[in-house]
């Protein structure tokens, strides 16, 4: 049952009444919040104004923002000059060339050297769409959880992301944001609770449902992205047929929240992941480290299964390579039976 | 004779370079790894940074107004922990350390570890666009903080150099002055072979900089480059710093083998007994 304490939209299995807003959209609304708190908050941005919707704190705060052209690499290490000074900057692009491209800038003269650049990467994950392959980011995740000091925050929908970006701005560490292009269900709400570094239950075994008493029918589906929606649509299609799921937000992959990811385990006995990443490194990797760690049981990884997209539309690519309703069920039932 | 300098203060700075130069090859004897021909190169420059040009506070390392000096070229950082200790960032005896296990010394700067290098540096093509992040928000708070940038000439075969000189020029950063030490060697040999960099004036020029070329060995020269450079407001300065490997030392001068080698403590008596003696013009006291 829904945790009525996560304070998700009324109608939330109803995706014809939901508001439809890509992440980014709520990362260009943050940038403005985050501005109008602290003038200390630059934007700098590599000739993607518009597409990552940094163009509303460009047209507000026209001295505080930046345009760096076609350099993602010089982006990160302006910005790092600039949070060594004193101020804290945004670096929006593609999460394919940012983090992707400036990887090295990022990690040297951003994490080792401790400054608080914040890094939005958006048009991450499959869900890109006819781009294609080139643009699909799906190894940012991976990328910027290995780097010390850097914290990693995957909003999942538009207004966790404008909570995440006012977030971020604050926290004082180099931080990452990974955005979405793709418009996508806004089903959380202002009330929703949002703290760095912890996920929040959003579907929670009913009582007496728990391991023990469910002779095992029951599984954890721990998401962060814009999937968690199709997650929660698979619990409920679950529960019909008498399977009872936990949905877990991890929006913070690093630092991930050891905490709930063993108390999931220890209620539900099986581990679901999905993503719109490689399932190598990304949050079902770190679900994973968690596990093997303190509790291990047995867990099916949604995302991508170490192979680059295509073109096509959101919907056609979340089906084709398996992160859709459909396949987190299918996934959710494998791992059930691998209880022992 | 330079408007800017007297005779007595360059000098007293040559002296300083000299006893630099010492501090560096019994530091680099003692840490058994690290650079040589690099840091005795660029002496002069950082001993006229530090003791002339640098409006800094040596026991406020984190003073606001400071000017900052950024060193792109990380691994030359040896010459940078001499003039520190000089100037009374810390003791000389902490020269000892640079390399070992615990040091706040690292081989390469760590701007976490040790206040006052300000940034973070090795890989080469990183400091500029970070000095330009600080002159550019520097310059949005109206301060009146000059950012240096000293790089090298091998990383000007980084794409990133140009994405940051190419931000540099569009936004008319006269608040940075770039030095590049031009002593046409690295790792893999001559630069003009490893890959072409001439003529780097008229690259520079073409991304709208101002650059003036110096002996960067003559401290007079290179302070009036600076001072000029502080004049003119419709550009940033770049100072193509002309300059020998290995300064100092005969058998080091030139030889790009030593890019990436300590002296060994042999060597090192020899080399210590040419900077006392001026290269044999003075005889030393304690010859």
């Amino acid at each position: 049952m829904i945790n009525k304490e996560s304070r998700l939209v009324d109608n939330l299995l109803d995706k014809s009444k939901l508001e439809m807003l890509a992440t980014r959209v709520g990362y260009g609304k943050g940038l403005v919040e985050a501005g109008e708190k602290d003038p200390r908050v630059v934007v700098l941005c590599a000739d993607l104004t518009e597409s990552t919707h940094s163009h509303w704190f460009a047209e507000k705060f026209p001295e505080r923002f930046i345009e760096m052209g076609v350099a993602e690499q010089n982006m990160a290490l302006v910005a790092s000059g600039m949070a060594n000074y004193g101020k804290i900057p945004f670096i929006s692009s593609y999460a394919t060339f940012s983090p992707g491209r400036n990887n090295e800038q990022i990690r040297t003269n951003i994490c080792l050297n401790n400054v608080p650049v914040k890094v939005a990467g958006s048009h991450a994950g499959i869900s890109v769409g006819p781009d294609g392959a080139t643009h699909q980011a799906l190894e940012d995740i991976a990328l910027m959880r290995v780097i010390p000091k850097m914290v990693v925050v995957v909003p999942c929908d538009a207004v966790e992301a404008q909570k995440a970006t006012v977030a971020v701005a604050f926290n004082g560490s180099p931080s990452y944001i990974r955005l979405a292009r793709e418009k996508s269900p806004v089903f959380t709400t202002k009330e929703t609770p949002f703290e760095i570094g912890k996920a929040e239950i959003f579907r929670s075994l009913a009582s007496g449902e728990s391991r023990s008493k469910a002779s095992g029918n029951s599984c954890a589906i721990i998401g962060c992205g814009m999937l968690l929606y199709n997650a929660l649509v698979a619990a409920e299609e679950l529960s019909k047929e008498g399977i009872e799921c936990m949905v877990i937000n991890s929006h913070t992959v690093k630092p991930i929240d050891e905490e709930i990811i063993i108390y999931a385990a220890k209620e539900a006995g099986a581990i679901v992941t999905v993503e719109e990443h490689q399932v190598n490194g990304g949050l079902g990797s770190a679900v994973a480290e968690v596990l093997s760690k303190n509790y291990p049981v047995p867990q099916e990884y949604i995302g991508m299964q170490d192979r680059f997209g295509e073109s096509g539309n959101s919907d056609e690519l979340i089906k084709a390579f398996g992160m859709d309703v459909g396949s987190i069920k299918e996934a959710v039932k494998k791992a059930i039976a691998r209880k022992k | 004779m330079s408007q800017y300098i007297s005779e007595e203060k360059t000098q007293e700075l040559e002296i300083k370079a000299n006893e630099a130069r010492q501090l560096l090859i019994e530091m680099l004897t003692v840490a058994g790894s690290g650079h040589t021909a690099g840091p005795l190169g660029m002496a002069d420059i950082f001993t006229a940074m530090y003791f002339h040009v640098l409006n800094h506070d040596p026991k406020n390392p984190e003073w606001e107004e400071r000017d900052r000096l950024i060193l792109s070229n990380g691994h030359i950082t040896p010459i940078r922990y001499v003039m520190m200790a000089m100037s009374g960032y810390f003791p000389l005896e902490e020269l000892k350390t640079l390399r070992k296990f615990g040091t706040r010394l690292q081989g390469h700067p760590e701007r976490e570890r040790l206040p006052g290098v300000e940034t973070t540096s090795g890989p080469l093509g990183s400091g500029l666009g970070q000095a330009a992040g600080i002159a550019y928000a520097s310059r949005m708070d109206k301060k009146k903080v000059r950012t240096y940038c000293l790089m090298s000439d091998g990383e000007q075969d980084a794409g990133a150099t140009w994405e940051s000189a190419m931000f540099i020029g569009k936004n008319k950063l006269n608040n940075l002055t770039a030095v590049i030490d031009r002593n046409n060697i690295q790792i893999d040999g001559m630069t003009e072979n490893v890959m072409p960099l001439e003529s780097l004036k008229a690259k520079y020029e073409a991304f709208n900089w101002n650059v003036l070329e110096v002996d960067g060995h003559n401290i007079e020269q290179f302070v009036d480059a600076i001072e000029e450079a502080k004049a003119i407001y419709e550009k940033p300065t770049v100072i193509i710093a002309h300059t020998i490997p290995g300064k100092g030392i005969k058998e080091i001068e030139f030889d790009y083998k030593w890019h990436g080698i300590p002296p060994k403590p042999e060597e090192a008596k020899k080399f210590l007994s040419e900077l006392r003696t001026l290269g044999g013009k003075i005889v030393s006291e304690h010859q």
